[in-house]
């Protein structure tokens, strides 16, 4: 059984077709990468699956009985399925500690939320600021704290957009081996990124997207040998 | 009314143990010296009305910062719920003066009906006439709030079908046939819980309901906003999306706080209507449910206390200014609002150096 299944999805905008009847599947405790040249379409399959876009048509199936097209993104969240943003979206008036409580989301029971809390801050290293409201944190720390909130809940699929644009080699070195210890068997990881070499850190596979179709998928090695692949992205 | 007073003196106590907003403890505090110099001090009772009425248009104004300024949600509307309890308790004055007096009130008369409409049944009970306004208020804004929010009706868009909303209403109200007393309204209220209208007892009451109802619903929204729902408030007023995305029900999160709002709302028309002794469709114009955005813009949104202090300066001012030089008053106004626009983007907190914990963008400029 895969973890996500997605069959057959079209999204238009007016007569552009950003998702032009795509297929995708990704296995449960897989990390898969999606590169593909901006206007690809990758942005818009995380809208998709998040449920901030509806499709004209295709499915996204969660495991293999929840259809998340047709639930809204509360729902699609409350099911496990949580995603950074690109623009790293924290919320500037609450303190780290309180976007991380937030970020436990609505069900979990309060008393367990302190425990979580705590384990979550130390994965990220934000320890020490806990109590800093995070409007005043660094483009990296905010970067991290939202990581660290979407971790809070403990997802079974994990949507990050980008999550090192804008960070130095190092801190790009640090979230890579931030996502080698969120593998878990039961967890899938669909990362979009533009950096290859951290493509090639962390993903089992890539999927290469182009005009909203897959040209490639397998391995990063293969990719970069793939004229078509290198044709449209990496040639140039 | 006395459930009101009761719940104030409750939630002060409580409101002394929050160490992080020593502004709205502060308030709370001069709330509750003024109602007790109220009732020993016997000031004179043009001043004691005035006061009573800066209270109320404080809780009106307090109800439109928790939904704008810890929400993101700018009502152009509130007058509207202002107003349905202010027509609710005008109508209990009425019809609790009908019971007692056997005169039916000066509209009906002119209406030639010959007692008060069906549906003015019970009216002359204070408790039930409290629970029609507030639940009256509630349930219009929860079906105004339904479709809005459902339909991710937001920002500006929202402002200005607020806005419709109220001026709607008024038109409504203009007519005689709506049978609220159309364009004069409802006036000449006879009694107040068995005391002549106007009598030093009377004021004197009002006033102090009035201020103890400010120090009560200060005390209860500053709970509410430091609460873990308040966090979640600030959060979906930062970033809708990314809260929905975290799992939260964004849309009954707002209909529930735009309901509360609502419902502080009516309460300040009900306290407002009876020291005033009338109440027409004038309330439900526009420019008064501008006004008292302008009320908390002023003050300093997002702060509670500044909305306090936002209604009662600028309605002080104009108290004022309506008496000794009325055409002056808009464009003191309007200059009012340039100056907060331009130097002040945090309103009057900014100048009094208040902000001790501002609630939005904290530490990040």
């Amino acid at each position: 059984m895969s973890a996500l299944v997605v069959d057959g999805l079209t999204v238009a905008f007016g007569r552009f077709r950003a998702l032009d009847a795509l297929s995708l599947a990704v296995d449960p405790g897989e990390v898969r990468a999606v590169i593909g040249p901006n206007g690809a379409g990758k942005t818009t399959l995380l809208d998709v699956i998040s449920g901030i876009t509806k499709p004209v048509s295709g499915r996204v199936m969660l495991g293999d009985r929840l259809d998340l097209t047709r639930i809204s993104e509360a729902a699609i969240a409350r099911a496990g399925v949580r995603r950074k943003f690109q623009k790293p979206s924290v919320f500037p008036a609450l303190t780290v500690r309180e976007n991380l409580a937030i970020g436990c989301g609505p069900e979990l029971a309060p008393g367990l939320r302190a425990e979580r809390i705590a384990a979550v801050l130390g994965e990220v290293g934000l320890n020490p600021r806990a109590a800093v409201p995070a409007g005043a944190l660094a483009h990296g720390e905010k970067q991290w704290l939202e990581i660290g909130m979407v971790l809070a809940a403990e997802p079974r699929l994990l949507l990050l957009d980008e999550p090192v644009a804008g960070l130095s080699d190092a801190e790009t070195r640090r979230t890579a081996e931030l996502i080698g210890r969120l593998r878990r068997p039961d967890r899938a990881i669909l990362v979009i990124e533009h950096d290859m070499g951290f493509v090639e850190a962390i993903a089992d596979k890539v999927t290469v997207l182009h005009e909203g179709r897959t040209l490639y998928e397998g391995g990063m090695r293969g990719a970069r040998e793939d004229a078509r692949v290198i044709e449209v992205f990496l040639g140039r | 009314m006395s459930g009101a007073v009761q719940t104030g003196l409750a939630a002060s106590a409580r409101v002394r143990r929050a160490p992080r907003d020593p502004l709205i403890a502060v308030l709370v505090g001069l709330c509750l010296a003024a109602a007790i110099g109220l009732v020993l001090g016997r000031p004179a009772p043009y001043l004691v009305n005035a006061v009573g009425q800066l209270a109320a248009f404080a809780i009106l104004a307090v109800s439109l910062d928790l939904i704008w300024g810890y929400l993101g949600i700018l009502s152009l509307g509130h007058g509207l719920f202002f107003a349905i309890g202010g027509y609710v308790c005008a109508m209990h004055l009425l019809a609790h003066g009908t019971v007692v007096t056997g005169t039916l009130p000066d509209f009906v008369q002119f209406m030639s009906w010959k007692g008060l409409p069906a549906y003015w049944a019970g009216l002359e009970h204070a408790p039930y006439a409290l629970l029609l306004a507030l639940g009256l208020a509630g349930l219009v804004a929860f079906l105004f709030g339904l479709v809005a929010f459902r339909s991710r009706v937001n920002g500006v868009y929202f402002s200005i079908i607020s806005q419709a909303l109220v001026y709607v209403a008024m038109l409504l109200m203009y007519r005689n046939d709506t049978g609220l007393g159309g364009n004069n309204g409802m006036t000449g209220f006879p009694l107040l819980f068995g005391w002549p209208m106007g009598s030093a007892g009377a004021v004197t009451g009002l006033a102090v309901a009035a201020l103890l109802a400010l120090a009560a619903v200060l005390a209860g929204t500053r709970l509410l906003v430091g609460s873990a729902l308040g966090r979640r408030m600030l959060a979906c007023r930062d970033d809708e999306t990314r809260l929905r995305t975290l799992g939260y029900a964004t849309t009954r999160l707002k209909l529930q706080v735009w309901c509360l709002s609502a419902m502080i709302a009516a309460l300040a028309g009900i306290l407002y209507v009876p020291q005033v002794g009338i109440i027409n469709p004038r309330v439900l114009a526009p420019d008064l449910s501008i006004e008292i955005a302008v009320w908390v813009a002023i003050g300093g949104m997002g702060r509670l206390g500044g909305a306090v202090i936002g209604a009662v300066l600028v309605n002080a001012l104009k108290f004022w200014l309506s008496a000794a030089m009325p055409e002056a008053w808009p464009f003191l106004l309007s200059g009012l609002v340039l100056l907060v626009v331009l130097v002040l983007p945090n309103g009057l907190l900014d100048l009094a150096g208040l902000r001790l914990r501002p609630t939005w963008a904290r530490g990040a400029r």
